[in-house]
Parts: structure tokens; C-alpha cells; sequence
């Protein structure tokens, strides 16, 4: 079934264009993983753990697993013959341009950042920083070093507050507060 | 009259300044996310499931379902003024909506939408009312095998009903169900999916998965495509009706809820199809039928009034059965867990308060936001000026202090990271969302239904069928698979 296919698909991109057409491909090969993860973790599990009632705590893995990878071989099936998921639309979304992945992996570095950072500084500095690089990130550039850091400041401060005092979820003070 | 004397302490309980401050400022919050785009009302109460520890439950349900309803209001606002609707149900809106802005009749399209939300949600809160308590007193004694079967009911009805495909609805589903899965096994303690950390050990929160999902996913998703000077809302005055368009939007508003209110009920989508299906009725209906596509008022009454029924008939089935049938409800139940409430049929004993109390405030609510938005509509519209990396770094703002908040573990940003890459993933390939989160959500309760039923029957499959409500409901099921094998051998 694949070898027609094979045919089709653009010869002057060579190898590179032909997966860039299917990089959907990679969406199966992520179900197949998971679903090669979920199974072993499933069956290497010992079975000492005592059963009760004649469903173990392997059946309901067993059958994830299993249907994961039979939904990866189908969706390959179903990319394969040119089938093709839609990206999805939005008021901000606009699907015209190519992807800005650029964009993607500062935001995923910011939030790294921010998970590395809340303990040592506390939450109200790796709050603002948070906001004020992800605000940077996505083309706040005029205001970054003006108006952006006080937003950042005043957002972390009052959230800070809020979870402390109001819904007694007791976040990160950090040497700061310790000053104060 | 039960049920009526019920509501009645529900008033008492709702319109305790406490509680009305709570329906106030859920319905604030809700039109301006509504208004906003790229943040729904799904992701809203998913960002503030972290209030849930601070708040009492009958004050946190009344604040989300104050958001799930002031999200419909706006949701139209912004279609009607802007024609890029974010959220699916708020596609009608714009076809002729958007039309009659453009045509200096903004006003009268943001009223009939307005009139016609708070029309639908009144006549479909009362449906709630006379339906709900019959509803839960049937299915009181349902058991372990009847839970199941609604549960996989929904499983299959949120990856066939909805979206183009379903081998991609399918493996939403699995992705939940597997983010589900770990941690340790509720009935033998067994580790699973943990790779030996504690972390792991106590299961990855709902509050973790929801946000990843809906907050993480989303704004990463609109950071890698968005769009550079974004369109210009019209400008409108205040929204308002004459007697000419009186004459042509009551009957659209009275007929909306009658196709709202039953799929809002069962697991079809939410507020998709209703919308639809009211927009082509009233097309069929409508004498002014050469205005549609132009700017016909009935196309923006009867569909806004069919949404907003639409949510009230999605809180019966969660209410009473512990179905979430819409992304809303579905986080909503991930609320119920948090407080350890179990949604279903005995709520309405154990918990009078809480539920007469929410049903009560739903009445409030929309009389609030009937005020809020019939003069205040070109001041929310205002909200769209705002700049978005300032929206979208706030999103991403809340939803790791909502993440830190669940366990204070830094190492829980990460994992929220990660499953909004999931979700980022999942946006770009065509993946819907909702089977993934309520997969999450629903497929640890589901396993635990499934062994309990098999161990009652001693492991004989029989068990799973041996009731008339889970034989109807595997019909119900068998239906909804066959309907487009069904389709393609009439064609």
C-alpha cells in the first residue's frame, strides 16, 4: 500500500520535504512509545501485590496500552493514504504564516526558568520575571524595560498576596520578603 | 412541589451577600474571558481550580458557573464585533452578526445576542429545575456496572460525536486515559507509570492536566502562530431593539432552548450542534430568508438563546449523572473531585445545599449579566485593545502559580510543561482536546466502576450488562458507532 504513495510525494524535496509533508508521522510514533511504555510498565509489574477481585491492577494498562498502539498503526494508515489533522483555528490564531517555534521555545525556557527559580529567589521575583519574559518572548519589546517590568512586579506582588492570605496556599517568599 | 420548596432554601443560600459577591464576580469574570480572545471559559475555571482550596464549594461552583455563562455572553460580543470567533459554539454568531455590525446595526445584533443568552439560559435553568430532581430520583439506585457504562458512554460519544476524525478523537482519549493511569493503583496500592518517583507515586493532579491542557497548550499554540495587528472591532453604541425587530426575534429566542437544552444534556458536544441546528431552522422559518448570510436578526437570536439553554441541559448530565458532556463541565468535575464530592444522582441528598444553592445562583447570574451586557457591551469591547503578549504571558502567568499552588513542587511546573506540549502538539495535528481531558478525568473513577461491577459478578463479564439502565445505555453507545456506517449504505 505504500509503495504508489512512495511515488507521489515530491521528488526535488528528497527525503527532508517528504517527512516535513508527513511530520504527522511523528504524532505516531509518539502514540507507539507511550503505548510500548504503558505495556511494559504494565506486564514487568510484580504481581505480589496482592489481587483483589478477579481485575488486577494490570488489565486496565494492559488494554491502554494495546489500544495505543493500535490507534498509532491506524493514524499511520490514515496519514499515509493523505489524511491530515486540522490545525485548529482561534481569534488570535493565524494559520496563514508558518509556525513561530522560535516564540514556543523561549516561552518553554521562561517557564524552566521560573520552576528553577521560585524556590531560590521566591515567588514574587520568578513571578515577574516569568510574566516579564513571556511578555518579552511573544514582541513586547517597546515597553519591555518601561512599562512591562511594573506590570510584572505589581501582577507577582498581588498574586502573591491572594495565595497567601486569601485562599492560604503559602507560596515561596523568597530573601526578599525575608528583608522586609 | 419537592423540588420548588428546594429552590426556594437555594435562594436563601445564594443570595447571601457572601455568595452574591461570588455569582458577581464570576459573571464579571466570565463576560470579560468571554470577550477576550484565546481564553475560553474551559480554561478559565481550569486556571482557577487552585481557588478551590481556599473557597467552600457551593461559593466556588456558584463563581464557575457564573464563568460558564458570562463566557457565552461575551463569546458573542466579541464574534459579533470582531467575525473571529475563538470558540466553536460562537461561530454562528458571527455569520450574521458580524453582517449587521458592519452594516451600522451592531447595536440590535449585541441585543438580540444578549436577550436571546439570557432568554435561553432562563428557559433552559428551569427545564434544569423541573428535570433534574426526576432525572437523579431515577437513577438513584444505579450501580457499579451503570456508572460504567455511562462513563465509557461518554469516552465514545466525546471521540465519535465530535471532531472529523475519530481514530484522532481516539488517541485524545488514550493520552488521557494513559495521564490518568499513573500513580499508585487505588485498590492494591500498585505502582504504575511512576518509574520509581514519589512524585509520581500520588498521580499527576487534575489541576496539572486541565491547565497543561487548556492553558499551557493553548497559549503556546497562539504564540507559534500569532496573528501580527490583529482586526479591528467595529465600533457600536448601546445595544437596543425596536418594535420591527422585537416582532422578528421572540419566537427565535423561545425556540432556541427547545433544540439547546436536550444536547446540551447528552454527550454531543455542548453548545456545537445546537447552535447549528437552531441557525438552520430558523433559516427555514424565517420569512426574511434572502437577509441570511447579510445580517438576519433571527440568526443571531435563536442560535445565542439555543448555547445558553445549551449549558443549563450540560449541567443535568453532570449533575445528576456525573457526565460531563462539554470541556466546561468536565473541569468542573475535576472541581468536585478536588473537594472530594462525588457527582451523581445521590448529590441532590447529600448535598442540598450546594446544589439548590448553584441552581438558585444560576437565575441571579443571568439577571446580572443581562444588566452587564445590554448597556455595557461597547465598554467589554473595550477588552480587546488589550495587548496580547500582556494576555498571553498572563495566561501562562497563572497557570504555573496554579500548577506550584497544587503541591508546591517546582518540579510540578514541569510536568505542567510538558503536558502543554502535549497539548501543544495535539493543537497543531488535529487533535481535539476534550476525550484527552476527560479521559483524565474520568478514566480512574471508570476503573474503579469496572473492577467493583466485576468483582460483584466474580469476573464474569455478565456483570457489566446485568442492569436495564447499562444495557440501555450500551444501546444508546452501539447507535452512535453505527450512525455513519448507517449514513454510507443509505448513500
Amino acid at each position: 500500500m505504500t509503495g504508489p504513495l512512495r511515488r507521489r510525494l515530491p521528488a526535488a524535496g528528497g527525503v527532508l520535504g517528504a517527512l516535513r509533508a508527513r511530520s504527522e508521522l511523528g504524532v505516531c510514533a509518539l502514540l507507539l512509545g507511550v503505548g510500548a511504555l504503558v505495556l511494559t510498565d504494565a506486564l514487568t509489574m510484580d504481581s505480589v501485590a496482592s489481587t483483589r477481585g478477579p481485575v488486577g491492577p494490570r488489565t486496565v494498562p494492559v488494554v491502554v496500552g494495546t489500544a495505543l498502539l493500535v490507534v498509532a498503526v491506524a493514524l499511520a494508515v490514515d496519514v499515509l493514504r493523505g489524511g491530515r489533522g486540522d490545525a485548529e483555528g482561534g481569534e488570535d490564531v493565524d494559520l496563514d504564516e508558518p509556525g513561530d517555534w522560535r516564540t514556543v521555545a523561549l516561552l518553554v525556557g521562561v517557564l524552566l526558568a521560573f520552576a528553577a527559580l521560585i524556590e531560590p529567589l521566591g515567588f514574587p521575583l520568578a513571578g515577574a520575571l516569568l510574566f516579564w519574559g513571556a511578555a518579552f518572548a511573544l514582541g513586547s519589546r517597546q515597553h519591555a524595560l518601561g512599562r512591562d517590568p511594573l506590570i510584572a512586579a505589581a501582577l507577582s506582588l498581588v498574586t502573591y498576596t491572594v495565595f497567601n492570605t486569601l485562599l492560604g496556599v503559602p507560596l515561596p517568599g523568597g530573601p526578599l520578603t525575608e528583608v522586609l | 412541589m419537592g423540588s420548588f420548596g428546594s429552590l426556594l432554601d437555594g435562594f436563601g443560600t445564594a443570595l447571601s451577600p457572601l455568595n452574591l459577591m461570588w455569582a458577581a464576580l464570576g459573571v464579571l469574570l466570565g463576560t470579560a474571558i468571554g470577550v477576550l480572545p484565546g481564553i475560553g471559559p474551559a480554561m478559565a475555571v481550569a486556571l482557577l481550580l487552585p481557588v478551590t482550596y481556599g473557597l467552600d464549594p457551593t461559593a466556588a461552583f456558584i463563581m464557575f458557573a457564573g464563568i460558564y455563562y458570562g463566557g457565552m455572553f461575551g463569546g458573542s460580543t466579541t464574534s459579533i464585533l470582531l467575525n473571529t470567533p475563538g470558540e466553536s459554539a460562537a461561530v454562528i454568531a458571527a455569520i450574521e452578526g458580524n453582517p449587521m455590525a458592519k452594516s451600522g446595526r451592531g447595536s440590535q445584533a449585541l441585543a438580540a445576542a444578549a436577550i436571546g443568552h439570557f432568554a435561553g439560559g432562563m428557559i433552559g435553568t428551569v427545564l434544569l429545575v423541573l428535570l433534574a430532581p426526576t432525572v437523579a430520583k431515577l437513577a438513584v439506585d444505579i450501580g457499579a456496572p451503570d456508572y460504567f457504562a455511562i462513563m465509557v458512554l461518554a469516552f465514545v460519544a466525546v471521540t465519535s460525536v465530535l471532531g472529523a476524525s475519530r481514530v484522532r478523537g481516539f488517541a485524545s482519549l488514550l493520552i488521557g486515559l494513559t495521564l490518568g493511569l499513573v500513580g499508585l493503583d487505588q485498590m492494591t496500592g500498585q505502582q504504575r507509570l511512576t518509574f520509581g518517583s514519589l512524585q509520581l507515586a500520588d498521580g499527576i493532579d487534575v489541576v496539572i492536566v486541565a491547565v497543561g491542557l487548556f492553558a499551557i497548550g493553548e497559549a503556546l499554540w497562539v504564540a507559534a502562530h500569532l496573528r501580527r495587528g490583529s482586526g479591528t472591532a467595529v465600533p457600536v453604541g448601546r445595544p437596543w431593539l425596536g418594535r420591527a425587530e422585537l416582532r422578528r426575534t421572540w419566537k427565535p429566542w423561545l425556540r432556541g432552548p427547545l433544540i439547546g437544552f436536550p444536547f446540551g444534556a447528552i454527550p454531543a458536544g455542548g453548545a456545537e450542534i445546537p447552535t447549528f441546528l437552531s441557525y438552520v431552522t430558523e433559516k427555514r422559518l424565517s420569512r426574511h430568508r434572502k437577509e441570511f448570510g447579510k445580517g438576519a436578526i433571527e440568526g443571531v437570536a435563536g442560535p445565542e438563546s439555543a448555547a445558553s439553554a445549551s449549558a443549563a441541559g450540560t449541567l443535568v448530565a453532570m449533575l445528576t449523572l456525573g457526565l460531563p458532556t462539554t470541556a466546561v463541565a468536565a473541569v468542573m468535575l475535576a472541581a468536585f473531585q478536588q473537594y472530594g464530592i462525588q457527582p451523581g444522582p445521590l448529590l441532590f441528598e447529600r448535598e442540598p445545599d450546594l446544589v439548590w444553592g448553584l441552581i438558585a445562583s444560576l437565575f441571579i447570574g443571568m439577571v446580572m449579566l443581562l444588566v452587564l451586557n445590554l448597556p455595557l457591551a461597547p465598554v467589554w469591547a473595550r477588552l480587546l485593545r488589550i495587548p496580547r503578549p500582556y494576555l498571553y504571558a498572563g495566561i501562562l502567568f497563572f497557570a504555573a502559580v496554579g500548577a506550584y499552588a497544587v503541591g508546591g513542587e517546582p518540579v510540578d511546573v514541569v510536568i505542567l510543561l510538558l503536558i502543554g506540549l502535549v497539548g501543544l502538539m495535539m493543537r497543531r495535528y488535529g487533535l481535539p482536546v476534550l476525550p484527552a481531558i476527560i479521559g483524565a478525568i474520568l478514566g480512574p473513577a471508570a476503573e474503579q466502576q469496572l473492577r467493583r461491577a466485576l468483582q460483584i459478578s466474580d469476573g464474569s463479564l455478565t456483570g457489566l450488562v446485568n442492569t436495564p439502565f447499562s444495557v440501555t445505555v450500551y444501546g444508546v453507545m452501539a447507535l452512535l458507532l453505527a450512525w455513519p456506517l448507517l449514513r454510507r449504505l443509505r448513500r
